[in-house]
């Protein structure tokens, strides 16, 4: 880490020119738009209405979990709990609507699952001094080990209102929606809203531009930090919530690795791993830029999944770079 | 008495003690060592064998730590390193011949070795912070390694290969041997020279030990380097000890179980001052904790719970605050008085 050190300071000073700033988003755009096009050439019905939607839907999870990973990582911190809180949230819902408990109530405990343990990250990383990366990698463990002790098989979900909530499906034309999408769309729409137009929104962009200059501006630096990593375990219960609409179970071995997906998205989309640049919308485009090398890659064929874990890592490689000249020349 | 339990290997040793004397008392016979054939058995003997390829593993991550940094890619090598090695002797007429094993050995360390002087490269050449330059090999490693054996499983029967698994030199357990000798021959060249002292000022403060004359990139890439060369050694411990190349379970969360031992045996994941020592007791912690769970009956699945609450019991009773309500104790009772309140070596967290 040599050069972090300048590296963090201009990534403080946010230039005032503007188009600086939306530059590495408008490179994801730019890959999403060529891998669609190139996609639609190669392929017949690649770029039809279903897959288009299959696109979103098989993906509302994951972009639950990197708008709440997107708060994190711009107040400079990590989450690597996420895909085992999302594993934790489908074991946990598919549990107690196995033991009979009405939905209404086994889907706010679900999702506070993770509100709680973002909740004891906050608290271990800022009243402790417990490095993020730490933080989170016990709650990894421990969510994961969770699972295991409330249900090592894969659980069925059969409750009849849950299931009706999750194939709840809207079609117009070829193009579907299921309930999924909806709250993925809506947690996306609320992370803008609080991320651009409140001063908690403010303040996460302060704290990840500079701890200590944000401190010293009297900002609520112990009450925020603590808030993002709420955020990011809300939206992580809330993924699994999603998770387990989408498979109709819980497994104690879903989303492993899932983390990393969900970082990759956010670099990708053009957050910086420092903190205090990047954007909730560069997220989603990540996201879907991993979803549709998936896409791709099962269109094709003949190529074998493991293509696609190395085309991520290019495609990591390739915005990190760029990343980098971005702000070599910035200074 | 105070000495003692400032020490800083004092709660990582007492972790250690507390699941040594917890599987004593669960299985009377646990400590027992018999010889047979010549060769040590016993459940200590196993646990340092098991603790091998993971002690390598955090090796290479607390020198890489110690520079401010982190390899999360370390997984991935193992399972390349495996891979190369296995399908190199699966492909060769006679897998037990001793060139070809040395061969599959040599081939699949210089590869490891590439691959951590890429990660260095990245980390110090280009300055991409460390956790994203190390994410992108963790991402793509194991498609390489499904790559070099196709997808599938490579299973060989080579006898010269599997004593690194499975063996036995001067009485212990080979891969013990390896680990722990490889750990020592480290530990006294970063400990008997300047290397470590250097490491340490990269670690504190890049830009002020580069203008103090140290050479921080080279000694940056050195130590990714040597963290890719060790996960290699380990890759190949583990697929000894099976005698398969599962380019999917290899090596899979050991970057995690290292940075456990790490961040267990006080060093802080801040860079700079590290402990060798340290890393050591904290390998063993993991190996032992793993083992407990097994003799206490209890699924291995619910291990990572016991896991985490190892983490969190000894990051919390390390964590600076902690630390702070000690010596105000002390010093409200008065038996602290006579030393000032000195902060511990490993409490230099920066903010964020």
């Amino acid at each position: 880490m040599t050069t972090s050190a300048p590296a963090r300071r201009t990534a403080a000073r946010i230039p005032v020119r503007l188009d600086r700033r939306y530059l590495p988003v408008l490179g994801t755009f730019v890959v999403l738009a060529l891998m669609l096009v190139v996609g639609g050439t190669r392929y017949d019905n690649f770029l039809t209405p279903a897959v288009v939607s299959n696109l979103f839907i098989n993906n509302a999870h994951l972009v639950v979990l990197a708008v709440g990973m997107t708060f994190v990582i711009l107040t400079g911190g990590i989450d690597l709990s996420v895909g085992a809180v999302l594993a934790l949230s489908t074991v946990v819902t598919a549990a107690l609507l196995q033991a009979g408990w009405p939905v209404p109530v086994v889907l706010p405990l679900a999702v506070g699952v993770g509100t709680v343990i973002g909740l004891a990250h906050g608290v271990m990383i800022h009243l402790f001094q417990v490095q993020p990366f730490v933080a989170t990698l016990a709650g990894m463990f421990f969510a994961r080990g969770l699972c295991f002790l409330i249900a090592p098989e894969s659980i069925a979900i059969g409750d009849p209102a849950f299931v009706e909530l999750a194939s709840w499906v809207q079609i117009a034309g070829q193009w579907r929606m299921t309930s999924s999408v909806l709250i993925a769309a809506i947690v996306l729409g609320v992370a803008f809203l609080a991320l651009h137009f409140t001063r908690f929104g403010r303040t996460v962009y302060a704290i990840g531009g500079g701890e200590q200059s944000a401190l010293l501006m009297g900002l609520p630096v112990a009450r925020t930090t603590v808030l993002a990593y709420v955020v990011s375990g809300t939206c992580a219960g809330l993924g699994g919530l999603l998770f387990a609409m989408y498979s109709r179970s819980g497994y104690s071995l879903t989303g492993v690795a899932m983390e990393l997906d969900a970082i990759a998205a956010v670099v990708i989309g053009g957050t910086l791993l420092t903190g205090g640049t990047g954007f909730v919308l560069g997220s989603v485009l990540g996201v879907l830029v991993l979803g549709l090398i998936q896409t791709v890659i099962t269109f094709e064929g003949t190529l074998s999944s493991w293509w696609t874990r190395i085309v991520i890592g290019v495609l990591l490689l390739v915005f990190v770079l760029l990343q980098r000249v971005l702000s070599l020349r910035r200074t | 008495m105070r000495d003692v339990l400032r020490h800083h290997l004092f709660w990582p040793v007492a972790a250690l003690v507390a699941l040594l004397v917890a599987n004593t008392v669960a299985r009377p016979g646990f400590l027992a060592i018999t010889v047979r054939d010549g060769h040590l058995f016993g459940a200590p003997i196993d646990i340092l064998r098991t603790t091998a390829p993971l002690l390598l593993v955090a090796l290479g991550m607390t020198l890489v730590i110690a520079t401010r940094g982190i390899d999360l890619s370390v997984g991935a090598v193992v399972a390349v390193s495996g891979a190369v090695a296995l399908s190199q002797l699966a492909a060769a007429p006679d897998p037990a011949a001793p060139g070809t094993v040395l061969r599959a050995i040599g081939l699949a360390l210089v590869l490891c070795l590439v691959l951590g002087v890429w990660n260095g490269f990245l980390v110090s050449v280009l300055g991409i912070q460390p956790i994203i330059a190390t994410l992108i090999l963790m991402t793509a490693g194991r498609g390489v390694a499904m790559l070099i054996t196709g997808g599938m499983i490579t299973t060989v029967t080579s006898a010269p290969f599997k004593v690194l698994g499975s063996g036995f030199w001067l009485g212990l357990p080979a891969a013990a041997v390896l680990a722990f000798g490889v750990f020592a021959a480290v530990a006294y060249v970063v400990r008997r020279t300047a290397l470590g002292m250097l490491l340490e000022a990269t670690g504190i403060n890049p830009a002020a030990s580069r203008l103090s004359g140290v050479r921080s990139r080279t000694l940056t890439w050195t130590v990714y380097a040597a963290s890719g060369l060790f996960a290699g050694l380990a890759g190949l411990l583990i697929s000894a000890d099976t005698m398969a190349a599962d380019a999917n379970n290899a090596g899979l969360f050991i970057e995690l179980d290292a940075i456990l031992a790490v961040v267990i045996g006080g060093t802080a994941l801040s860079g700079g001052k590290f402990n060798l020592s340290g890393t050591l007791v904290g390998a063993l912690v993991i190996a032992t904790l793993e083992r407990t769970v097994t003799v206490l009956g209890i699924s291995p699945l619910v291990t990572p719970l016991f896991m985490a609450l190892v983490v969190i019991a000894v990051t919390l009773l390390q964590s600076p605050r902690m630390r702070e309500r000690f010596t105000a104790v002390r010093r409200r009772t008065g038996t602290g008085a006579q030393r000032p309140a000195a902060r511990p070596d490993s409490t230099e967290v920066t903010a964020g």
